[in-house]
Parts: C-alpha cells; structure tokens; sequence
C-alpha cells in the first residue's frame, strides 16, 4: 500500500564571469555560459522529460503525480534562454497532477545568515509560482533540503505551509524508517517529509554504474523493492534533481525508458498509488518526532552543510554578502539587489568547497572553476566592486583598508 | 649515480633533488656511489656532510668522503668546472678561475700532483664533457655496481660510456630538456648530448608528463621507454606556521625564488608586480636568485618605473632562505617552462601560499594552490591581488597546501625508481 511522492528539483545558477581585480563594470554574470547551458540541459532534459511525464499523466488518467520545485533563478533564464520549457512546464501545471514547492528563490542560504531575506526570498517565489503557474505552494523545501529544529519553527511561524521536505538522514532517524511522516519537537501543524535516500539515490545516482551489482537497474526490479515496503510504510519519497532524467545520467543509459515504464509497473499492484507532497500530507499523520537540533542537507556522504561551509573562504565568502545586506537594501537600486540576490545562489559557494577527495567527483562535474580558489577569488572581486556601487566604504575590518586604498586609486 | 651537483654546492633544483632522492633511496638499502663533476673547494663547505676534500682521480682514494647523514652513500668527486646551468661562454671564466683557485691551494697547501691537472683542462664544454665521461669510466671501473644512473644531460654521455665498457644498464633522469632552459633556441650540441644520451639509456625517468612529452616530441623517444616519477619533498619546515597570521606588517612581501634566466619567467613577474601596484600600494616584490637576466630584469624594473618596489637579493641559500620564506606572503613561479619545480614544495612546506604557472611539472601534482599562464600577467596580478587581500584564501591555502605536500615523498619517488632498477636489470638479464 505506499504512495510513490515523485519531488523533482529544477534548478541552474546565474553562473559569474571572470572577474578580475581590475574590472570595473557591473556585468558579473556570464550570459553565454548561462544561456549555452540552460539551452543544452533543457534539450538533454527539462523538454524530453516533461514531454515524458505529460504522456504518463494522460495515460494513466490523473493516477501518475509529481511535483516540482523550479527556482527563480532558473525561471529567469528559462524565459530568456528557452522559453518552450516554460509552456511544457505550464501544460503540466494543467492537468492537475503537478504539485509545486516553495523554495528560496534564489536557492540561497539566506536561512542561515538572514530571517528577513529568508521570507523575502520565499514569498518571491511563491508569488512567480502562483502567476507562472496558478498554484500556491502549501509544502516547503529548503535549499539543499538543509534543514533544522529551528527552521520548522521559522515555518511554523510563517503559518502557510502544511509540510516541509528534507533528506532521512540515518542520524536523524535512528534506524526508524523514512517512509513514515514525521513531525519536529515543538508542536504545530507542519508535517516532514523524508527522501528514502537508499531508493532515490538508485535512480540519482547508481543508475548508470556498471559497477553496481543491481545494474541495469529495470522499472519491475525497482517496483519489486518498493513492493518490499508495504506494511512498513505509507510514503517512498523519491527527491531528487531533475537533471537525472538526460543530464546526469544520459538518454543511453536507459533513464527515459526506465521512467517511462515505471509508473504501469508501480501501478500493476492494486496497493499502490502516486502522490504529490501535499496529498501525502493530508492522507496520513505524522507517526514520530524527529529532533533535528543541527543542520542537515541532501548533499555528499556527510549530509551536512560542510560543502557550503567547510572551510575558511566560504563562511568569509557568506558573512561578506550577508554583512552588505542593509547597505544594499538601503540604495533601493533594484538591479543593484537582484545582482546581489542572485549572488546568493548556494552554487557559488558550492564551488569554494576544498573537500575534494573524498566527494571529488561530484564536486567537480558541477564545478565551472578550475579550482575553488579561483572562485573564492572572483566572488570577492565582485563583492568589491559592488561595495563601491553601494556607494559607501567598507567598514570596520582591518583589511579592508585596502580595498578602499585600491578603490580610491582606481576612482 | 652520476650527478652535477650535491648539496651544499647547489644552484637550482637539481642537487636538492639528488640529495632528497638519494637519501630516500639509501633508506631502501640501496648502495650508491655518487660522482660529482665538480670542484670542491676547501674554504667554503657547510657543515651538515662531512665533506673530504677530493684530490686527483689517479691517485688514491682521497676523492671518496661518505656523509654522515645519509648511509650506503658514497661520494665521489671529478675536478671539473662543468656547472649545471652554464653556458658555452660562462665557461671560460669558469677554467680561469678555477686555475687561479688552484694556485691559491697549491700556495696553501701545497699539493703538487695538483699541479699537472692544469694540462687535463680542456677549452671548451664539448671537451670538458668528454673529459669527464673519460674520467667517470676510470672511477667506475674501480668500483662495482648493478645499474648507472645518470642526470641529466652533462652526465648522459659518462653514462653511456660507463654503460659500454661495464655493460650494466643505463637508467638517464631528465629533470630538464634544452628546450625549457633555452625555448625554441636551443644550443645544438646540448641537444645532441641529450638525444644520445635518451636513445642509448635503457630506460628514461621523466620529472613530469609535461617532460614525457617533450622527450617523446622533440626527441623522439618510445613512450614505453619514459616512466614518470615525481620529485619528493623533505618534510623540513616548521608546520605550524600558521602562527604568522594575525602578525601585522605594514608591508606584504610577494616572493620570486629562483635562477634569474629566460626559463623562469622573471619578466611576467615583474608585469603583473607593475599591475598589482597599480592597485595596492604596500607590498614589495622580492627576487632572490641570480642568472644570465639579472641585469636586464633589474633594468626592466626600472623602466616599468616599480624600481623602488622590487628587491633583488642575490642568490640565497640555507637559512637566508629561510628567512625569506618566513617573511613572504605568496610565492611566485612564473617559469615558462618548467619540467617540475621543487621549490613550491619547498615554499608550502614553509608555509607560503604559492602561484604557479600552468607550464610546470609541479602543477601536475598540486591541487591545493593558484595556477595562471605564464603569460597571462593581468591574472597573475589578478591572483596576487587577492591573496594580499582576502585573508581567508591564504589561509586556506596554506592549510591545505601544507597537508597536501607533505604526501610527496622522495620515499615514493625512490621506490619507483627502484622498480626501473629491477626492470633493467631484469630485461638485461633475459637478453
């Protein structure tokens, strides 16, 4: 009797442009990198995978359901680089089977450094889902499924969502399974919905790999193990990035006909059903309490927050952005806040991480630096320059005298 | 094992490199007898080997001195004015001075056999290196050994001489081609030296895959015939350094270390030094090291109007070296073409961030440190900038760098050459 909850993530960073010290423009972003790479994932994916989810909605008649969550970042430059994946997008938001989340709009770490903007970013978002796509989002997934105690609490206070989506990490569970609905310590309406790790990361991640000894992974192999769970469960939350489908693992693997065979597989036992986040919500009650007093993600083996914050140029990188945020605010130049938003996207600090040997890979496919020095060194490029938009000089801290020194010479 | 230099009568890299390979080596039970075409002089030796001062190869045994620090070495000296990184007409001075050199001992300390080697003195490189191969069979012959091992290429030509006449294998290290010391003008008859040298060996140990390939390219060697194996470092600096931050200096000191010639890219250096002054004003451009673009490099800083910003200091060794490295905030190697370059190691294991061209062995090895092209001078000022800049990304550096050099052992690099040893001598054997 599971429930299958499809949540896919859409997203792509406003990558930067090289950005010397010596640059003084306020063009940060790289357009051709941006829109050769949003046009290629959206031919390699976001169309054949929508064209494929469409057809098994009409199939299977309202009975197959996913949901989404598209950032804003990625919204923008979908309407500028490939404005085709929008209607696709638009045409699955009709039939009714399309669930959309909430999230930063910026898939910023903003939870972390600022409440304020943390709101802001969220209420963006949802208002471009609620014009773009005719929904409000009821459930909310932080960036990276970083969550914590305090950020149920934070939603909790905001009082418009049911749920909240984040990663069944085992030191969360301790050894109870994710496929119950859980909620936190302090009391409230807000239910957590965990990813089944084990199942979502066969797809993510394993699919492809010829050394696995399940490979090649088919849709009734798949089914049979989500079969496994019945009685010990009500929903298998399948989380994962959207890319999978074409990008992170290519058409030739297989990946399309596994998806598109897989429903009718699921569906062959009377039990089984698809569900949207919210719908789970609603058809079952939250079993245990999770106490989640750290920070939790969805990202390499440690599922914490490292691969942002783990060394010393990052936390620098996050505290200077945040630090500018009144002074910023403050102008009331607006594209002078949505450069700045924009350079809150995790990615860029995704890029700064040194945990190379362990998580290499993984680092690296994603990565369009050569090394995460070279990426420390132009996000603070670019910070330096838009300090001197703000029009005011940097305060306080020892080194910055010469910034300003170099700010005066160059004025 | 025939060398050009051994510490402490070093210029570059090399003798640092025979020194830390040969001392790892001999921790693996290898035996190894070590001749120097060199002169040694009595005045100046330092005191951490116990140097015996070499008399004529003819003669007894007085050209062996073993050192104290490093077992089942054995070294042995060739008087000989060949200099690593000479040219065909530094060399004359060379001679002369070498003869005024002997004068001196001979009033001294009066040795006369001394005397007649003046006639084996020949006038010019080509001959000097004959010389010395000649020489070097004489010694061999005295001893006994089951491989030779030559570097680099004034010594691939007493190899292959060694190799004939004892018919033991021949094993040539490059850790330098004519076309990194001289780009696309090189000296014919050192390119000859090496092809010779390349082709007779039976086996080539490359410093890096970028001298693989210019060994495959230009020479025109079988790539089967070419292992890599990476120069190590002495784990020798303080590692704790970390201690310099939170020190205030006025002033940021930005390091060049290394011979002053066409190789190293002393000019790149200075154009990104004109430009990061351009945009901070404290900060001194140090170069340590000499070489044949000495003068034309302290007159290019001039020119470019930063005269006053650089720092030339000569070349430096032991502790001033030291020093320097405890005073740098970034070390810079702009080399155009560098087969690997120890001394980044050697500036991470002091804890000083580095910036390395992208035309260098060594950039195939590190991960934790910033490379540009050589030529690009607005991103080796962009880069320099930043690490005067933003605190948090020397730290890092420094932090990851120093754990990550400290993985490079000349420990690793011995044990593979042993392997090319057993390889050698195994294939000699089958045939």
């Amino acid at each position: 009797m599971p429930s299958i909850c499809f949540y896919f993530q859409v997203h792509q960073p406003f990558r930067l442009r090289h950005y010397t010290v010596f640059d003084q423009d306020h063009r940060y972003f790289d357009d051709f990198k941006n829109k050769s790479i949003c046009q290629k994932v959206a031919n390699k994916c976001y169309l054949p995978a929508n064209r494929v989810i469409l057809d098994l909605i009409r199939k299977h008649e309202g009975k197959f359901k996913v949901a989404y969550s598209i950032t804003g970042v990625l919204l923008e430059q979908l309407a500028d680089y490939a404005p085709e994946v929008m209607s696709t997008f638009d045409a699955l938001a009709r039939t009714g089977c399309v669930e959309f989340i909430a999230e930063t709009y910026y898939h910023s770490l903003s939870f972390l450094y600022s409440r304020g903007e943390f709101r802001d970013q969220i209420f963006k978002h949802m208002d471009a889902i609620e014009t773009l796509f005719g929904q409000r989002p009821k459930v909310f997934r932080n960036t990276e499924l970083i969550y914590s105690n305090d950020l149920a609490a934070e939603l909790e206070s905001m009082g418009i969502f049911d749920g909240v989506i984040t990663e069944g990490a085992d030191r969360i569970l301790w050894g109870r399974s994710p496929n119950f609905l859980y909620k936190p310590p302090r009391e409230g309406k807000i239910k957590i919905l965990l990813k089944n790790y084990a199942l979502s990361d066969d797809i993510a991640f394993r699919f492809s790999n010829r050394g696995w000894n399940e490979w090649p992974l088919k849709a009734e192999k798949f089914t049979n193990w989500v079969n496994q769970i019945n009685g010990n469960g009500y929903v298998v939350n399948l989380f994962m990035d959207y890319e999978t489908f074409g990008e992170h693992q290519w058409a030739d693997t297989g990946i399309f006909d596994f998806l598109r065979h897989l429903p009718e597989e699921i569906l062959r036992h009377p039990d089984n059903s698809f569900k949207t986040p919210s719908e789970a919500i609603a058809s079952y009650p939250a079993t245990d309490i999770v106490d989640v007093p750290g920070l939790i993600s969805w990202a390499d083996t440690e599922r914490d927050v490292s691969a942002w914050l783990g060394n010393a140029m990052q936390s620098n990188a996050l505290h200077e952005i945040y630090r500018m945020e009144q002074t910023v605010k403050k102008t009331g130049d607006k594209t002078l806040l949505a450069d700045w938003r924009k350079l809150q996207t995790s990615d860029h600090f995704y890029y700064m991480c040194t945990k190379w040997f362990s998580d290499g890979d993984v680092h690296k496919y994603f990565n369009p630096y050569d090394s995460p020095y070279d990426s420390y060194i132009n996000f603070m490029n670019i910070m330096n320059n838009m300090e001197k938009r703000c029009g005011k000089k940097p305060r306080g801290r020892k080194k910055s005298v010469e910034t300003e020194q170099a700010a005066n010479s160059i004025i | 094992m025939l060398g050009w230099e051994f510490p402490p009568f070093i210029s570059g890299g090399l003798g640092t490199a025979c020194y830390g390979l040969t001392k790892a080596m001999s921790k693996l039970g290898l035996e190894i007898t070590f001749i120097l075409p060199r002169m040694i002089r009595t005045g100046n030796l330092s005191t951490h080997i116990n140097l015996k001062t070499p008399g004529d190869i003819k003669g007894d045994f007085q050209s062996e001195w073993e050192t104290q620090e490093i077992r089942n070495l054995k070294i042995r000296t060739i008087d000989s004015p060949l200099k690593p990184y000479a040219t065909a007409h530094t060399y004359q001075d060379e001679i002369e001075e070498i003869i005024r050199s002997k004068q001196e001992r001979i009033t001294g300390i009066t040795k006369d056999e001394n005397l007649q080697d003046n006639g084996h003195y020949a006038g010019d490189m080509y001959a000097e290196v004959h010389r010395y191969a000649a020489a070097a069979v004489k010694l061999a012959m005295q001893e006994s050994f089951d491989v030779i091992h030559a570097h680099d290429w004034m010594t691939y030509s007493a190899g292959v001489a060694v190799a004939a006449v004892s018919g033991k294998p021949l094993v040539i290290h490059v850790h330098s081609t004519e076309f990194d010391r001289s780009g696309e003008h090189v000296n014919q008859m050192i390119y000859n030296f090496e092809r010779a040298g390349m082709h007779a060996a039976d086996k080539i140990i490359a410093v890096s895959y970028l001298t693989k390939n210019i060994i495959l390219s230009r020479y025109g060697v079988s790539g089967d015939k070419v292992e890599v194996v990476y120069n190590g470092i002495e784990k020798n600096g303080n590692g704790l350094g970390l201690g310099k931050i939170g020190i205030s200096r006025d002033e940021k000191i930005v390091l060049f270390l290394g011979r002053i010639t066409m190789q190293k890219g002393p000019e790149y250096f200075l154009g990104a030094a004109k430009k990061v002054l351009e945009v901070i004003d404290n900060v001194r451009f140090v170069m340590a090291g000499s070489g044949d673009m000495m003068k034309r490099t302290i007159e290019l800083a001039a020119q470019l109007g930063i005269g006053s910003k650089v720092m030339f200091t000569g070349f430096l060794r032991g502790e001033d070296v030291r020093k320097v490295y405890e005073r740098a905030d970034l070390y810079v190697m702009p080399s155009v073409s560098e087969p690997f370059g120890i001394a980044p190691l050697e500036a991470l294991n002091n804890d000083v961030p580095v910036l390395i061209s992208k035309q260098s062995g060594v950039s195939e090895v590190l991960t934790h440190v910033l490379k540009a092209d050589f030529w690009d001078v607005n991103e080796i000022a962009n880069k320099i900038v930043a690490v005067l800049k933003y605190p948090p990304l020397q730290m890092t550096l420094k932090e990851h760098g120093n754990y990550e050099v400290r993985k490079l052992r000349w420990e690793d690099a011995a044990e593979k050459c042993k392997q090319v040893y057993n390889q050698v001598i195994n294939e000699a054997v089958c045939v």
